[in-house]
């Protein structure tokens, strides 16, 4: 009895193996999953060669705890090394925004076991950036996806799948030789083209919404619709200006657009506090006030760059007359990746472009 | 039986001991009940109908703060979003308010876990907390009254608040950061009680702004009024994207209360140095 039945189900698992080994790609030894926190296994294949080429100071640098805290709703914000995380957790499983460095993957992992032990079904990148995708390949091989259900899961250890705009995927491949990503784990599986993707999951729609030419040409925000809460990527920082990164695409006027859009989508709970929350690229949980003032101060040194471009002042000139003054304390840098001065000139450049 | 003798006595400042340690944090004076203010003389200007533009006279602030006061447009308090905006707990005790304190506490063992704060301007509650917990992580969201652990100093209650939202040290534009951190301390004479604020601002001031109120017992402690503030569009049309702002150096304010109160602008302009007696006497140089 029991090997007749095995006998009739053969063909069909067989069938359903070799759809499933058709559309799915070459994938990591059983080993390679990561179910109980701790070390993630490197992925096989070649690593981000911009994450190779780091000096090991750097990448120490990347590595370090990461730290969690319920916003509301389904939703968790993880702080590491790479700024933060979104996750969104239920039934269904984990739905993970944005995976830090690689270095830091294995903490970040470690911390999402700690709230659940729900399989990771996506992760979505909001950007490019290495803070926002460095980490793909270990927490996506952490998770399994969907498409598949058990027998992916199982039988070929497809790891999660990766959402993220198409211009993400285009800059993550076609990058300089050297920076490219060539490892298959690290890119995105699902990219979209149009305004926004939308996914159900953990009964709640998400919409992942793309912001054009903002930080980046490829940037999104995602907008947890039951839970009311946001993950704004790298269009909101706040721990520094704006980071516009106009040779990948961004301009003030795209990132000012995001910012007004933020606005436009939070609805605070009670005198302007609280209801929707806003999870940042970078720095503290904020909800619509905190965005307010962002954006007011972004949009006076805007108006204040404008300003002096029409009295026909130089880079140099604008420069040297401080435009964002009273606001550096809080927001400027003279030192690192992202300086006062290089967020003036981007500044200057998106609006003087031809 | 001596033996049994000193075992009892050990036994017994023993569990004095432990007691002792596990007091709870009973308070040592009372609190609870319902505070009106007592009267707006003092800072009278600033308390009831508003301070003017440009009025900057009496606060440490440094020049970052000046300057992001200076380019501070009245109108941008018409936007939607800025139309509800509440004074922060390093501001809201000056009011006009009344205040209602009560007490919460373990229903086992009576110990004090938090006192409580109405303010009825705004409709904020604060939340003191005895418990000894600690404040949150510094990624945490920050909040118009903010987090506080209370503690007992004598008869004085210490509050110590931190997570602020950005708000203002005046609502004339000067602003105060998120990162304040504000200690208070509430003081009970017999039917009186006086509030001290002491708010260090490491962005905009350059030393402690220290502020104090005074409230009385209110005989009715039904007075608490609501705030239901419902933002809206006033101006259809409008660009809700536009923030007004002055551009650096064309305030059109800058002299008119200087000028009203026959002060020199430097002194409108405000600074440490104007918080002090002293500063009397250089103006009356400058005369």
């Amino acid at each position: 009895m029991m090997t007749n039945r095995f006998t009739k189900a053969l063909p069909i698992v067989a069938m359903l193996a070799a759809s499933a080994l058709l559309v799915m790609r070459p994938v990591e030894p059983a080993g390679a999953q990561q179910k109980g926190g701790g070390k993630a296994p490197a992925a096989k294949g070649a690593e981000p060669a911009a994450a190779k080429a780091a000096p090991k100071a750097a990448a120490k640098g990347k590595a370090g705890e990461v730290h969690s805290l319920k916003v509301q709703g389904n939703i968790y914000m993880l702080v590491g090394p790479g700024g933060n995380t979104a996750i969104q957790v239920g039934d269904s499983g984990v739905l993970v925004v944005d995976t830090q460095y690689e270095e830091s993957a294995a903490a970040l992992i470690a911390e999402i076991r700690k709230i659940t032990d729900k399989p990771i079904r996506y992760l979505v990148n909001t950007s490019v950036d290495l803070d926002r995708v460095g980490g793909n390949a270990p927490v996506g091989r952490a998770g399994v996806p969907i498409i598949g259900g058990n027998l992916g899961a199982v039988a070929f250890q497809n790891p999660a799948t990766i959402i993220a705009h198409e211009n993400v995927l285009a800059r993550m491949v076609n990058a300089p030789e050297g920076q490219k990503v060539d490892n298959p784990d690290a890119l995105p599986t699902t990219t979209f083209f149009e305004g926004q993707k939308e996914v159900f999951f953990n009964e709640e729609p998400v919409l992942i919404m793309h912001q054009p030419k903002a930080h980046s040409d490829g940037d999104s925000i995602v907008f947890f619709r039951r839970s009311d809460v946001i993950m704004a990527g790298n269009t909101f920082d706040m721990t520094s200006y704006p980071r516009i990164d106009v040779e990948k695409g961004g301009s003030i006027q795209g990132e000012l657009k995001t910012l007004n859009l933020l606005l436009d989508l939070c609805i605070p709970k009670h005198e302007q506090e609280g209801g929707t929350y806003v999870i940042p690229g970078h720095g503290r949980l904020t909800d619509e006030h905190d965005v307010l003032e962002y954006r007011d101060m972004v949009t006076i040194i805007r108006d204040r760059i404008q300003n002096m471009i029409g009295k026909n002042m130089t880079l140099a000139q604008i420069k040297a007359a401080k435009p964002t003054y009273e606001y550096d304390p809080r927001w400027g840098k003279t030192t690192g990746g992202w300086t006062t001065d290089m967020f003036i000139e981007a500044v200057y450049k998106s609006l003087t472009v031809k | 039986m001596g033996h049994r003798k000193w075992t009892m006595a050990i036994g017994s400042v023993c569990l004095a001991a432990l007691l002792l340690a596990a007091a709870p944090a009973y308070g040592q004076v009372d609190l609870t009940g319902a505070w009106g203010p007592q009267g707006y003389t003092e800072d009278q200007d600033e308390r009831i109908p508003g301070p003017a533009l440009v009025d900057f006279v009496g606060l440490p602030l440094n020049d970052f703060g000046r300057k992001w006061a200076l380019a501070w447009d009245p109108d941008r308090l018409g936007l939607q979003e800025h139309q509800c905006q509440v004074h922060t707990a390093a501001y809201i005790h000056r009011g006009p308010l009344q205040v209602r304190i009560w007490e919460e506490r373990d229903q086992q063992t009576q110990e004090l876990i938090a006192i409580r704060l109405y303010t009825s301007t705004y409709e904020q509650n604060r939340t003191f907390w005895m418990d000894g917990r600690p404040h949150p992580p510094e990624y945490a969201a920050h909040t118009w009254m903010g987090f506080s652990t209370g503690k007992w100093e004598g008869n004085i209650l210490t509050v110590t608040t931190s997570h602020i939202k950005q708000g203002w040290h005046r609502r004339n534009g000067l602003p105060s950061s998120d990162v304040i951190s504000l200690v208070e301390h509430f003081i009970v004479h017999g039917d009186q009680l006086t509030h001290v604020s002491v708010v260090t601002d490491p962005i905009y001031l350059t030393e402690p702004l220290i502020k104090s109120e005074d409230y009385f017992k209110a005989t009715n402690p039904g007075n608490n009024w609501l705030w239901p503030c419902e933002y809206v569009n006033e101006l259809p049309g409008s660009d809700r994207t536009r923030v007004q702002s002055f551009m650096p150096g064309e305030n059109p304010f800058l002299r008119e209360f200087a000028d009203q109160k026959k002060i020199p602008v430097d002194a409108a302009l405000g600074g440490a140095e104007t918080m002090y007696p002293e500063y009397i006497k250089k103006l009356k140089a400058a005369k």
